[in-house]
């Protein structure tokens, strides 16, 4: 089912709550924006967030004569995404599982989506190094134009985890495309003064020792907080603001990987 | 809970079924001769050893959040370092069941020590006198080292760490678990069904995508039958170092942790404010409860501590 994907993007860390999901979700987005067509799949089987994210809770999948057909955000079918949440009957239901059955899930989601012709499929995953992560790059093995996105916050107790999901992606031969640091400063809405709530630079400095590209630092904005739940894209809403200037900078990086065919 | 394995085949009619081993389904099952015979498999033994083991640790707790990143491995080196200081007879151990990111080492500034295998088991390594940690993050050589384990190699650790780690009397045993509702914690939960776990204290940040997450934890511990002691909302408000202004980064556009308490009918422990000096703390392994003991979040912890220690001795009765 892959075959038809021109670019595969996992979205990694190795700790939770940095931010995998916005990007995945910012990512696709933007992409689609730029006037590609998108693929989203969310493999965290225990707290998928899209559906929320992009506002699609309670949709369905329908069973397609080719596979599963994934839900789509706009008429056009130009962001197509697919997560066990739509499978949930309720919102607050717990996926109780353990590995073998997360594997033939993910399995499921990689063979038997129907996703057409895409020029980008984007994998959010959750955080660890384990069966999820383990499955999705036994399976993405034979594809050629897999890579990774790697999310960090600055602090160390988080650049720690990360360091490991690094040494997995080059264990397991996935060239990553650099990092993106997020939750930099939080600039006070009353006075401006920016503080460093999670630290500073540790993206950054991250990038270097493992020597890959940084592909720029997100601070906190509430301004993207609030676009969760709702499914804009931050470049259309708030195009000043310096998440849309990265998202928009990463995204021409990519769409010169589709064109150079590379 | 039902007998049928999860990886079973379809149709599996159960394993303490009559027609165990003998239904079509059971054709081609690698564990169909093991059905057959008849012998029932039994509880793991384990559960016996672990009970065994920690028969001298009066609460056992387990730190939950369905979602990473909230501070669970805050809160718990917190209230480790907040029971302990409560009295110098009160004795805490901290497992850290993060198999695949332990940050604990790092949270408690013991990284780098080693854990030393005695005859009568692993010794933990001491941060207080009263405050002992045991983690993956020990064994490994470097902090580039990644633990690329599926399901029952983390299970098995996790079992080693239950049932091998001489941890003396404890008062508290304090389990930091890794985000999701998966085999880390079933078998948390499975391994300690024996020892008696206390409950769960389960920790979210304010914002409905985290809550998403915690309400299906919650479900969890239902499902498997483990008292939730109580809710503690992290990262609540901010309070800006140079005006004061408190706002919300991660605003709670749905009431928050306090609604979500009266939605599933549990308790709310307390919030935590998010204090800039505090993640700077976990960063260099500093003893936050005695750097800034002035500080809101440090005040508020002691509360919360407080609540927990009711919490426990209620169940315990």
């Amino acid at each position: 089912m892959l075959d038809q994907v021109k670019q595969i993007i996992l979205v990694l860390s190795g700790k939770g709550g940095v931010g995998k999901s916005t990007v995945s979700t910012q990512l696709a987005l933007t992409l689609k924006e730029k006037g590609f067509k998108v693929g989203l799949l969310d493999i965290d089987l225990c707290g998928p967030s899209v559906p929320y994210i992009l506002n699609l809770e309670g949709q369905n999948i329908h069973q397609g004569p080719e596979g599963w057909i994934p839900v789509y955000l706009d008429k056009e079918q130009r962001l197509g995404v697919m997560s066990i949440g739509f499978l949930l009957n309720s919102r607050n239901d717990a996926v109780v599982w353990r590995g073998p059955k997360k594997t033939s899930m993910i399995k499921q989601f990689l063979e038997d989506v129907c996703w057409q012709d895409l020029d980008f499929l984007v994998i959010d995953t959750p955080p660890g190094t384990s069966d999820e992560h383990i499955t999705v790059m036994e399976n993405l093995r034979q594809v050629q134009h897999c890579s990774a996105v790697i999310v960090t916050t600055p602090q160390e107790v988080s650049i720690e985890d990360v360091r490991k999901e690094i040494t997995f992606c080059r264990k397991t031969n996935i060239p990553i495309l650099g990092i993106i640091e997020n939750m930099s400063g939080y600039e006070c809405p009353t006075c401006c003064h920016c503080t460093n709530i999670f630290s500073s630079g540790g993206g950054k400095s991250l990038a270097e020792i493992a020597k890959l590209p940084f592909l720029g630092t997100l601070p906190i904005d509430p301004r993207v907080g609030q676009l969760a739940g709702k499914g804009l894209p931050a470049v259309r809403e708030i195009p000043e603001a310096t998440t849309s200037k990265v998202f928009n900078e990463i995204v021409s990086q990519l769409a010169g990987m589709v064109s150079n065919g590379t | 809970m039902s007998n049928v394995p999860e990886n079973a085949p379809h149709h599996c009619p159960g394993t303490q079924s009559e027609d165990a081993g003998k239904a079509s389904a059971c054709a081609g099952c690698p564990n169909q001769n093991i059905c057959a015979s008849g012998i029932p498999a039994g509880p793991d033994p384990a559960i016996e050893i672990i009970k065994n083991r920690l028969s001298n640790v009066k609460h056992k707790i387990l730190i939950l959040s369905g979602k990473g990143g909230v501070g669970k491995s805050t809160l718990t080196s917190l209230l480790g370092h907040g029971l302990s200081a409560k009295n110098a007879d009160i004795n805490v151990g901290i497992l850290d069941a993060d198999i695949c990111g332990p940050s604990q080492p790092r949270v408690l500034g013991v990284r780098g020590e080693q854990v030393h295998n005695s005859g009568s088991g692993w010794s933990p390594v001491y941060v207080k006198d009263n405050l002992s940690l045991m983690s993956i993050g020990f064994l490994l050589g470097s902090p580039d080292d990644a633990v690329i384990w599926r399901g029952p190699k983390k299970n098995g650790m996790i079992k080693q760490f239950l049932s091998e780690v001489d941890w003396g009397d404890l008062d508290y045993l304090l389990i930091d678990t890794p985000p999701g509702t998966s085999d880390e914690h079933l078998s948390s939960v499975q391994y300690l069904s024996e020892a008696g776990l206390t409950g769960a204290v389960i920790v979210t940040t304010p914002q409905e995508v985290a809550l998403l997450d915690v309400r299906k934890e919650i479900q969890f511990c239902k499902k498997v039958a483990v008292p939730i002691l109580g809710v503690i909302e992290n990262m609540s408000l901010f309070v800006c170092p140079n005006c004061h202004t408190r706002s919300e980064i991660f605003p709670a556009t749905t009431g928050g942790a306090s609604q979500m308490c009266n939605d599933l009918g549990v308790s709310l422990l307390g919030n935590l404010p998010l204090d800039p000096l505090l993640a700077r703390c976990c960063d260099s392994g500093a003893d936050f409860t005695t750097e800034l003991p002035q500080s809101p979040a440090v005040q508020q912890l002691h509360h919360i501590v407080d609540r927990i220690i009711t919490a426990c001795e209620k169940s315990s009765g």
